[in-house]
């Protein structure tokens, strides 16, 4: 029972990861029914960017740990923000009126073309995060020793994903945001500046991904270049579970990935792992493509 | 056909056979995994081209076909070239099992759903499932393909071996574009609802075109496995696949020669800079964003169908008879096709 708890919170921790991501692939894919294969890579670059900040500009060492966390997740945040709007820019706004498979296309192009650049920049080996930010202590809860890494990385992926919920929900800009999801041409009729949205969302997504990435190098301390196809594509797959283009739903997705995958590992075997989240996506889109909370149905799958 | 194409064609043929002797085995080598490239793109080519369902997934059906000789090949003793029907059926077989339950879903969710299978596979070949595919390090065949007592084991063999199966898939690939099967799979991809009330069975054509695709990559599979020695499963990553999707996509989707070019620039390209090799991959991506900016259509988009009117017409008498000497033939209101309008998309 108390191995099933362990592999329970590190699902969380790692759904967590998976959810951050899934909510750039769920509203690029609400407002442009466009899969954003380059996503993977900005979350990569996220996670290269943290270590680079927290190691060269010395952030671990002149600043109380808290605070150089902090202030290194907006730098993060930013940076990818402003990276996910050029990528927008340059690779799929002269592609907003053609077929499908020619954005599709271009954005496989821009995923190859920044986890190259990432690795000529940085090399193809692992890089190691510092250790003096990786807290390895652990708290007794509830009878269990859950390690606190895991209770901040679930802590931060909950806040972020509700100041998420908040600003669709509430803000006059979230709500401009799920008009252009919901129907392009009526946003446009109403005064909405859909171009501008369109570049909101491109910097909303990749700057929640970038945090994931710094997230995942304090979690397991190492990342590689090209860990962003293998990441983006489970977070992909975790938006689809919770229903594309649902935000509430890319974050159950996650979570739930996260869970099923730890569970799969501890119990089936840990080499099945990844081919586990491809065979729950094709059982998703067999009985119920529509994902868990999808239920705009108005287009055939 | 003129007779200028055809001394292009004889001219292209006889480079292409002296070639090999001329280039020595490194070049040579490199030619053959261009010419494993273009069997690969053209038999993707049928899938993602001429019935436009995005497929990803095509090196699951290459691993099939090359982990079934190799696998016959080292525990069985098989010679090599008898497995190659089976290594088809087998993919073939595969491809119906995997993609029946999928066929219906939309482009890109088709798309994401094939990445799966080709990491699906991978992952069982990587996990040596019963102990027979050799895990990560794969299987080593020690015995060549022999034909008639001839050994092929030599770059120059595997050349012209190559290049006899390309010169067939062309032909046959060619005949199949122009048959009652290939303009069905056109039908789909420009308008599957319109091609369904018009009484095509889409979900049979799309089912079918993919045990056709992987059929062909089966069988090249075991070419593969002959030629590398090691089958492993490296050579069947997500990346392999998106390779492959690129020399389609560029190329020129449901194009033969565009298939044939984008193979040969993307196999041949890298290898021509070879001190650029750290940047191919960077570069590779930035041109397929700028292709899809500046030439959605690929490098040689397919020619339009083009029918004679008139020349159909003629095979009946009877409605010829009736109508031509009223109206004449080409004038306003006969269906004529106009080859100066209708020449190219």
């Amino acid at each position: 029972m108390i191995e099933f708890f362990q592999q329970f919170t590190n699902g969380l921790a790692v759904g967590g990861i998976y959810a951050l991501i899934a909510l750039g692939y769920t509203m690029v894919y609400g407002v442009l029914k466009l899969i954003n294969f380059a996503h993977g890579d900005l979350f990569t670059f996220g996670s290269y960017l943290g270590m680079t900040f927290l190691i060269s500009f010395a952030l671990s060492g002149a600043l109380p740990p808290v605070l150089a966390v902090v202030i290194m997740f907006l730098m993060v945040m930013g940076c990818v923000a402003l990276s996910g709007y050029l990528l927008e820019k340059a690779a799929y706004l002269p592609l907003r009126h053609t077929p499908r498979l020619t954005a599709v296309v271009s954005a496989l192009g821009a995923s190859i073309f920044l986890q190259n650049a990432i690795m000529l920049f940085y090399g193809p080996n692992y890089e190691v995060y510092p250790d003096s930010l990786r807290i390895s202590s652990s708290v007794n809860l509830l009878g269990l020793d859950v390690p606190v890494m895991r209770i901040i990385m679930l802590s931060i992926s909950i806040l972020l994903m509700l100041a998420l919920y908040f600003f669709t929900q509430k803000t006059k800009l979230g709500t401009a945001i799920r008009a252009v999801a919901t129907d392009q041409a009526a946003a446009r009729l109403m005064g909405i500046d859909v171009n501008r949205i369109i570049s909101l969302v491109f910097m909303i997504g990749p700057a929640l991904g970038g945090a994931a990435g710094v997230l995942l190098g304090l979690y397991y301390g190492q990342i590689r270049y090209d860990m962003g196809t293998m990441y983006g594509l489970k977070a992909f797959i975790a938006a689809i579970i919770g229903g594309i283009g649902n935000i509430p739903g890319a974050m159950l997705g996650g979570m739930l990935l996260g869970v099923l995958e730890a569970m799969g590992a501890a119990y089936i075997s840990p080499a099945w792992k990844d081919a586990l989240a491809f065979l729950i996506l094709i059982i998703i889109l067999i009985f119920r493509p529509t994902g868990i909370l999808g239920e705009r149905t108005a287009e055939k799958i | 056909m003129k007779i200028a194409s055809k001394l292009q064609l004889a001219g292209a043929g006889v480079i292409l056979l002296v070639l090999p002797h001329v280039a020595g085995p490194y070049w040579t080598n490199l030619l053959n995994d261009m010419g494993l490239y273009t069997i690969l793109g053209l038999s993707l080519n049928l899938i993602l081209g001429q019935a436009g369902l995005f497929h990803m997934g095509h090196t699951a059906f290459y691993a099939v076909g090359a982990y079934t000789t190799a696998i016959l090949a080292t525990k069985f003793d098989v010679p090599i070239l008898w497995t190659m029907p089976l290594s088809g059926l087998l993919a073939g077989l595969f491809a119906l099992l995997a993609a029946r339950p999928v066929i219906h879903l939309r482009g890109d969710y088709l798309l994401v759903v094939t990445i799966g299978i080709v990491e699906i596979v991978r992952i069982t070949l990587v996990n040596n499932v019963f102990g027979l595919t050799g895990g990560s390090n794969g299987l080593l065949i020690v015995n060549p393909i022999s034909i008639f007592g001839f050994e092929i084991f030599r770059p120059i063999h595997f050349y012209y071996l190559i290049l006899a199966l390309a010169v067939i898939t062309i032909i046959l690939f060619y005949l199949l574009h122009n048959s009652r099967f290939g303009r069905a799979l056109n039908y789909i991809k420009h308008d599957e609802l319109a091609a369904e009330s018009s009484g095509i069975n889409t979900t049979h054509y799309k089912l079918s075109v993919f045990a056709l695709g992987a059929v062909w990559a089966g069988m090249l599979g075991t070419i593969f496995a002959a030629k590398i020695e090691t089958v492993s499963p490296q050579s069947f990553s997500y990346s392999e696949s998106v390779l492959l999707f690129a020399i389609v996509i560029l190329g020129g989707p449901g194009s033969i020669p565009g298939v044939l070019l984008g193979a040969f620039l993307i196999t041949g390209l890298p290898e021509l800079f070879r001190e650029l090799q750290s940047f191919r991959l960077l570069l590779f991506g930035a041109a397929m964003v700028a292709m899809m900016i500046f030439r959605p259509q690929g490098l040689i988009p397919p020619r339009r169908r083009v029918y004679d009117v008139q020349k159909y017409l003629a095979r009946f008498p009877c409605a010829i008879s009736s109508r031509v000497p009223n109206s004449g033939a080409g004038t306003a209101g006969t269906p004529a096709p106009n080859p100066s309008t209708a020449g190219a998309e």
